[in-house]
C-alpha cells in the first residue's frame, strides 16, 4: 500500500557511471501523477540515461526510483508499470500497424475480443484506423510516430516515457504532433516524461522543465519560471536567446541594485532576486523582448543604453536588432510589431541612433559564477 | 576539346558494359557451356572408345536410358536419399550450433567481433582435404577423442554394454560431422551479417511492451534473421548434398552418397552417360529448391508491399 502522500515518481540519489564517466550525477527528482514533465538538455547531459533507469534497460550504480510506491531495483524492463516510445520508434518492421500496437497486450491476461478493442481504441486514438493493416515500412515517418505511441500507450502504462518524440519530424508536422501528445497526455491522464535537446519543445509541451547539464539537474521548474528567473547563467543561456554581461554591484536598496555594467559603459537598476552586497561581482542579463528601442532619449527611464542600428531582421509579427553600443559591444533586441505603421511612418531601421530601456523587474541579476 | 576516336569506344559506357558482360561471360564459360557438355554427355549410350561415350547412329541419335535407370535402380535411388538426409542433417546442427554461435558473435565488442570472425574464417587457411584427414585421425579407435567419447559412452550406459572404441569411420555419422565442421562458417557467416543489422532497438521495445528474453528472441529476432537463416542453409545444404571428398574418405560403401556415385560412374564403371544423368538430375533437384525458395520470397516481399 503506497502512502498517500509519497510523490508518485520518486528519483532518488542516482547516480549511473560508465566506466569513468559520470553520465547521471546524483540526481534527485519527484514527480506528481498526471505531469507533464521535460528533461531538457544538449547532448550527452545525461537526460537519455536518466530515461532509460527509469525504463529499467540501465540499473543505476547508486540510488533508486520507485514508481507509484513501489520501489523499482532489481525489476527488469518487462515487469516495470513504464513504457517507452523510442526516438527511432522501434517499430518492428514484420508486424502490421494492428500487430505492433497489439504486441504488449499479448501478455496481458485479456480476452481476444478485449484485446482487439484496445488496439482499435488505440488507433482511433492517433487517427490511424484506416491503416492498421499496413506495415512500417509503407508508412510516413508521422504516421510512424503515431504508431510508436499508440503502442507504448496500449497497456496503460503509468508511466510514460518519450525520448526526443519530435525529433525526426519536419517542422510543419512538430507543431501539430506537440499539440496532439499534450492532448493525449490530458484525455489518458497517463504520466508523461519526454526527453528533448529542443528548448522550445520542451516549453511547449511539459508542465514542468528539468534543465540538465553535464548528468546534473540545474534548475526544475515550470517553463514560465525557467524562462523568465533562470537560476544560473547556464540556464539563462540555454533557455532561449539573452544578453549577458558582468556586472558588479555598486549600491543597494529596498530590493533593487545598482549596478555598473562595463561592457555595456552603463550603470543600471535592476530588481533582486537573491541577497547581493555592496561590490560584489555578479552577471547581468536581459533577454532581447525585455529591451524597448526609440529613437528619442526617454525621459524619466530607470536604464537607458544609447546605441547604433547594425543589423534590422524583419520576420512580420516580431523584428530582430542587433544593436552595437558606442564601445563595440552588441545587444540583441525583439520588437513585437503590435502596431501597423502609419502612412509615411519609418521603422527603426539601419544606422538609426536609438536608445534602449527596461523595466528594472525585466533584467536578470545572477551570481558570478553559476 | 574531343577525345580521339580510338578512345570513344572504351569510355565510361564501354567500362560499364565489360564491367556488366565479364560476370555473364564467366558464367557462360564455366557454368552454361559445361552444363550442355554434361546433359549432352547423359544422351549417348558407353562406348569402348576415349572418350568412353557415343551417339546412336541414326534417329533420333539420343536416348533417355540413363534417365530410365535412375528411377529403377535402387542405387541411385538410395544414395539421393541418403545424400539428402545427410545434408539436412548437417544443415539442421549446423543452424543448431551456427545460430547461437552467430547471434553471441553481435553482442560484443566490435574488436572481440573482429577476432572472432577472424576465428571462424582461419580453418579456411588449411587445406580442406588435410582438415578431413585430421578428422579421420581423431575418429581412429586408438585416438584421445575416440577413447574420450568412448568413455562417456561406457559410462552413460549399463556395464554390459560397455565397449572397447566407439565405431565412428566409415559411418553416415562420420560423414554428417565432418560435414558440419567443414561447412559451419558458410551458416555462421550469413547469418552473422544478418543479425548483425538487426535494430537493438527493437529488442529493448519488446522487454519494454512485456516481453521476456525469450519471448523478445522468438517475436524479434528470429522472425527477423529468417533470411539469413535462408541463405546459411542453402549455402550448406547444396555443397553438402554433392558432397564427394568427406564420404569418400570417412564414409561408407554401402550407403554412398550421390557425388561419391557420380565419381565411382566415371572413374570406375566409366560409364560417363549415367554418370553424367546422375549430376543432371541432382543438379535440377538442387536448382528446383532454389528457384521455389526465390519465388515464394519474392511473393512474400510483393505482398508486403501491396498490403492495402
Amino acid at each position: 500500500m503506497p502512502a498517500s502522500n509519497a510523490p508518485f515518481i520518486r528519483i532518488d540519489g542516482v547516480t549511473k557511471k560508465f566506466g569513468d564517466f559520470t553520465a547521471v550525477d546524483n540526481v534527485s527528482l519527484d514527480i506528481s501523477r498526471g505531469e507533464l514533465f521535460a528533461l531538457l538538455g544538449g547532448s550527452g547531459c545525461g537526460k537519455t540515461t536518466l530515461l532509460r533507469v527509469l525504463a529499467g534497460f540501465e540499473t543505476p550504480s547508486v540510488g533508486k526510483v520507485s514508481i507509484d510506491g513501489q520501489d523499482m531495483t532489481g525489476v527488469p524492463p518487462y515487469g516495470r508499470p513504464v513504457n517507452m516510445m523510442f526516438q527511432s520508434y522501434a517499430l518492428f518492421p514484420h508486424m502490421t500497424v494492428e500487430a505492433n500496437v497489439g504486441y504488449g497486450l499479448k501478455h496481458e491476461t485479456m480476452t481476444p475480443a478485449a484485446r482487439r478493442d484496445r488496439v482499435k481504441e488505440m488507433l482511433a486514438l492517433v487517427q490511424l484506423s484506416p491503416l492498421a493493416g499496413r506495415k512500417p515500412h509503407q508508412l510516413s515517418g508521422g504516421q510512424r510516430q503515431r504508431v510508436a505511441l499508440a503502442r507504448s500507450l496500449a497497456r496503460q502504462p503509468k508511466l510514460l516515457l518519450l525520448d526526443e518524440p519530435l525529433g525526426a519530424l519536419d517542422k510543419k508536422l512538430r507543431e501539430h504532433t506537440q499539440f496532439e501528445i499534450a492532448n493525449i497526455q490530458y484525455k489518458t491522464g497517463i504520466t508523461f516524461i519526454v526527453v528533448t535537446h529542443d528548448q522550445e519543445e520542451a516549453m511547449t509541451l511539459a508542465s514542468r522543465v528539468a534543465v540538465m547539464d553535464k548528468g546534473v539537474i540545474r534548475q526544475i521548474g515550470s517553463p514560465a519560471e525557467v524562462y523568465e528567473y533562470p537560476n544560473s547563467s547556464f540556464v539563462a543561456g540555454f533557455i532561449g536567446s539573452i544578453n549577458m554581461a558582468e556586472a558588479e554591484v555598486r549600491e543597494v536598496a529596498s530590493g533593487h541594485a545598482r549596478i555598473a555594467v562595463r561592457q555595456l559603459a552603463a550603470e543600471l537598476t535592476v530588481t533582486m532576486r537573491e541577497n547581493f552586497s555592496t561590490g560584489e561581482r555578479a552577471i547581468f542579463a536581459v533577454r532581447p523582448e525585455k529591451l524597448a528601442i526609440a529613437r528619442t532619449r526617454p525621459d524619466g527611464a530607470a536604464n537607458v543604453i544609447p546605441g547604433t542600428v547594425q543589423d534590422f531582421g524583419y520576420f512580420g509579427k516580431d523584428s530582430l536588432y542587433r544593436i552595437k553600443l558606442d564601445n563595440g559591444h552588441i545587444l540583441s533586441v525583439n520588437t513585437v510589431n503590435a502596431r501597423r505603421l502609419g502612412v509615411g511612418e519609418t521603422a527603426v531601421t539601419w544606422e538609426d541612433r536609438v536608445f534602449l530601456t527596461f523595466e528594472p523587474g525585466s533584467a536578470i541579476l545572477l551570481k558570478a559564477g553559476t | 576539346m574531343t577525345a580521339p576516336a580510338h578512345q570513344g569506344w572504351f569510355d565510361r559506357r564501354g567500362w560499364r558494359d565489360f564491367i556488366i558482360a565479364a560476370p555473364y561471360a564467366w558464367l557462360v564459360a564455366f557454368f552454361l557451356a559445361p552444363f550442355v557438355i554434361v546433359v549432352a554427355m547423359s544422351l549417348a549410350r558407353t562406348a569402348t572408345q576415349s572418350p568412353p561415350f557415343a551417339y546412336l547412329p541414326q534417329w533420333p541419335y539420343v536416348r533417355l536410358d540413363s534417365y530410365g535407370r535412375l528411377f529403377t535402380d535402387t542405387l541411385y535411388i538410395r544414395s539421393y536419399l541418403v545424400s539428402i538426409r545427410n545434408a539436412a542433417i548437417a544443415t539442421g546442427l549446423c543452424l543448431l550450433i551456427g545460430y547461437p554461435m552467430a547471434l553471441g558473435m553481435t553482442r560484443v565488442s566490435r574488436s572481440t567481433q573482429r577476432l572472432l570472425l577472424m576465428l571462424v574464417i582461419l580453418p579456411f587457411w588449411t587445406s580442406f582435404l588435410l582438415r578431413v584427414y585430421a578428422w579421420i585421425g581423431l575418429m581412429g579407435t586408438n585416438s584421445w577423442f575416440n577413447r574420450a567419447a568412448t568413455a562417456i559412452y561406457n559410462a552413460l550406459v549399463p556395464a554390459d554394454w560397455a565397449i572397447t572404441s566407439l565405431h565412428m569411420m566409415n559411418t553416415n555419422f562420420a560423414v554428417v560431422l565432418v560435414m558440419v565442421y567443414s561447412y559451419l562458417p558458410f551458416m555462421i557467416l550469413p547469418l552473422y551479417a544478418n543479425l548483425e543489422k538487426l535494430d537493438l532497438n527493437l529488442n529493448e521495445a519488446a522487454l519494454d511492451l512485456g516481453s521476456r528474453p525469450w519471448q523478445v528472441f522468438k517475436d524479434v529476432t528470429l522472425p527477423l534473421s529468417v533470411p539469413g537463416i535462408i541463405a546459411g542453409g542453402l549455402l550448406v545444404f547444396i555443397p553438402a548434398s554433392g558432397e564427394l571428398i568427406i564420404p569418400s574418405l570417412v564414409g561408407n560403401a554401402a550407403d554412398p552418397m550421390i557425388g561419391r556415385v557420380i565419381s565411382d560412374q566415371f572413374s570406375i564403371a566409366q560409364d560417363w552417360p549415367m554418370a553424367s544423368a546422375v549430376a543432371v538430375a541432382l543438379l535440377v533437384l538442387l536448382v528446383v529448391q532454389t528457384v521455389l525458395y526465390s519465388y515464394f520470397d519474392a511473393r512474400a516481399r510483393a505482398g508486403a508491399e501491396q498490403a492495402p
